[in-house]
């Protein structure tokens, strides 16, 4: 491929592939046929490419790392796009530049024709990428890498915007990291000794095992729950945002732990626990709390990553018959297939008419978006207590579902750890 | 002239000189620089604030979103780079970092860089290697080739 003979776009992705391989000094490039990257999210650099050489220069200088003049060809495996911008639904809800909304409805238009599917979250393995046990993919987006490498023993490394340019029209990604057998065993154990069941203290504790384990493989064991889609969701999006976790066990749950041993196996050590009590969980209660000093909450900010049906539920019940306070607003972020189910089965009205807003596509941080005027914000995500703070300037506050929808309801902040 | 050698691994090949940017923290990416500016933003962090372009940034890993090589590429596209990458630890999102960015970069050092290596320090990478002359520029290179420190003395002080 590299050579040319299938094109010069392709032969510019193999270039990539081999020059990021060596960086990586991985020994081979291993073959995928699920691709999950983005192109099509705005950005002032994306717009100059756009207006210089049309969507083939920005897909070459962005997603192939080449300052070549390439015409772009169809995808070779399948590709989606994650969350991006924000679209034409969102005008009049969210300050969101009109450029910006045309940008990315032109680039839907490029991509769509070249066979990527315009998924357009950061959960594509809740609207129809779901890889199986064993597949090797090229994703990108920490939460959703996390998510089919434990939860779904799939196997990918956290790939970037390059890597997956390149692998969309090569199929090929080096094989390196989670693809190997012997990169897939635990390395930390958490003892988990205060009871862990809330979708709140799943997070809490995602990000203590992100802390200990940073970049390795964390085991959980101990007091905790079964726990669901959303939980670990929450879970490991945390993890990959404190450490840079691309892989968990808790052995009984995830597919490649029927065991404590299995989660082990091949290491030549048994790593000493490291506990996780009620003083460890204060201390991460009060790390994502600690940028929140005014009690006065403007925005609310659910759905990170992109809420499941049955999140939108539950804050359709906990919003049924209440209204916002005149100075807060509640925003909740989901796929915009999950969106569609939700408007179906009348949640969207119900969070509508209390004043909130169900919203797809993006999220404030992505797009670097709240409401006008938004100094304190609150959230039930770890991932986004921990983030937006830095990308808006904001104040933060981490609480549970019920809490936030106390602050939306008052516009006040009342929570605190049980 | 005291100067330091550090071996490693070549990530990106290519000799470069110049200041040294410290972090003994990981760094982040989204969210954790704006590449607009060349500056970590990340509240939390050691060198919040700090502006890396033009500098060699020496970190022990790369942390958080997997947008991390894509906003190191921006900066590339929007001149306010770093020159160079020395990385403590190597991972998918420096290692494609350092190759968008197309600087020179190593990896897996037989010294902790974060430890051996002092911001203000002037360092240069060379494929593989990392010379490194703590406190600064030495004088008399004034932007020729610095004396080599293979010829030098072992520095005091330091581990070899």
């Amino acid at each position: 491929m590299r050579d040319g003979a299938e094109g010069a776009a392709v032969a510019a992705a193999m270039d990539l592939l081999i020059r990021y391989g060596q960086a990586l000094d991985a020994e081979r490039l291993c073959d995928i046929r699920n691709v999950a990257g983005t192109m099509t999210q705005p950005s002032p650099v994306k717009a100059r490419l756009v207006r210089e050489g049309g969507w083939d220069k920005a897909f070459a200088v962005i997603n192939l790392d080449s300052d070549e003049d390439l015409e772009i060809p169809a995808m070779r495996v399948p590709t989606c796009q994650l969350q991006h911008g924000f679209g034409a639904d969102a005008v009049g809800v969210v300050p969101y530049p009109k450029q910006n909304i045309e940008l990315q409805a032109s680039a839907e238009s490029f991509y769509g024709r070249h066979g990527v599917n315009i998924l357009a979250t950061c959960t594509p393995y809740q609207v129809g990428n779901l890889p199986i046990r064993g597949e090797h993919c090229a994703w990108m987006e920490s939460s959703a890498v996390i998510y089919a490498n434990s939860v779904l023993g799939a196997r990918t490394n956290c790939e970037g915007v390059a890597s997956t340019g390149a692998a969309s029209l090569t199929g090929k990604i080096p094989c390196w990291g989670n693809h190997l057998d012997e990169n897939r065993y635990g390395t930390h154990l958490v003892d988990v000794q205060v009871r862990v069941e809330s979708f709140q203290d799943w997070g809490m504790l995602g990000y203590f095992a992100g802390g200990v384990a940073g970049e390795d493989r964390p085991v959980i064991v101990g007091d905790i729950s079964r726990p669901d889609l959303t939980e670990l969701k929450h879970f490991g999006a945390a993890a990959a945002t404190s450490g840079g976790v691309e892989l968990y066990h808790i052995p009984g749950i995830t597919p490649e732990a029927p065991t404590l041993k299995a989660a082990f196996e091949g290491a030549a050590w048994a790593p000493a626990p490291v506990v996780y009590g009620p003083a460890e969980r204060r201390g991460v209660y009060e790390t994502l709390n600690e940028i929140g000093s005014s009690t006065d909450v403007d925005f609310v900010l659910l759905g990170c990553p992109h809420a499941s049906v049955d999140q939108i539920r539950r804050t359709a019940g906990l919003l049924d018959g209440k209204r916002l306070s005149a100075s807060t607003q509640l925003w909740l972020m989901a796929p915009r297939a999950l969106k569609d189910v939700a408007d179906r089965s009348g949640y969207t009205a119900v969070i509508e008419r209390a004043g909130g807003r169900v919203l797809a596509d993006s999220c404030p941080a992505m797009s670097r978006a709240a409401p006008a005027g938004t100094k304190v914000f609150a959230t039930d995500s770890a991932k986004q207590a921990h983030y937006l703070p830095a990308i808006l300037g904001i104040e933060a506050w981490f609480g549970t579902l019920e809490e936030c929808i106390g602050a939306a309801v008052t516009g006040r902040w009342n929570g605190g750890l049980n | 002239m005291t100067s330091i050698i550090l071996h490693g691994r070549t990530v990106v090949p290519g000799v470069i000189e110049g200041e040294a940017l410290v972090s003994h923290e990981p760094i982040s990416g989204w969210g954790g620089i704006d590449p607009a500016r060349g500056v970590i933003i990340e509240p939390r962090h050691e060198l919040a604030g700090v502006c890396f372009t033009g500098k060699v940034l020496v970190f022990p890993r790369a942390k958080g979103s997997s947008g991390w090589s894509g906003f190191f590429q921006t900066t590339r596209l929007s001149g306010t780079a770093p020159i160079g990458m020395v990385i403590g630890r190597i991972s998918t999102k420096s290692a494609l970092g350092a190759v968008v960015t197309r600087v020179p970069a190593v990896t897996d050092l037989d010294q902790d860089p974060c430890a051996v290596i002092a911001t203000g320090d002037w360092v240069r990478i060379d494929n593989g290697r990392v010379l490194c002359w703590p406190g600064g520029r030495p004088s008399g290179m004034g932007g020729s080739r610095p004396p080599s420190p293979l010829a030098a003395e072992p520095p005091k002080g330091r581990k070899p």
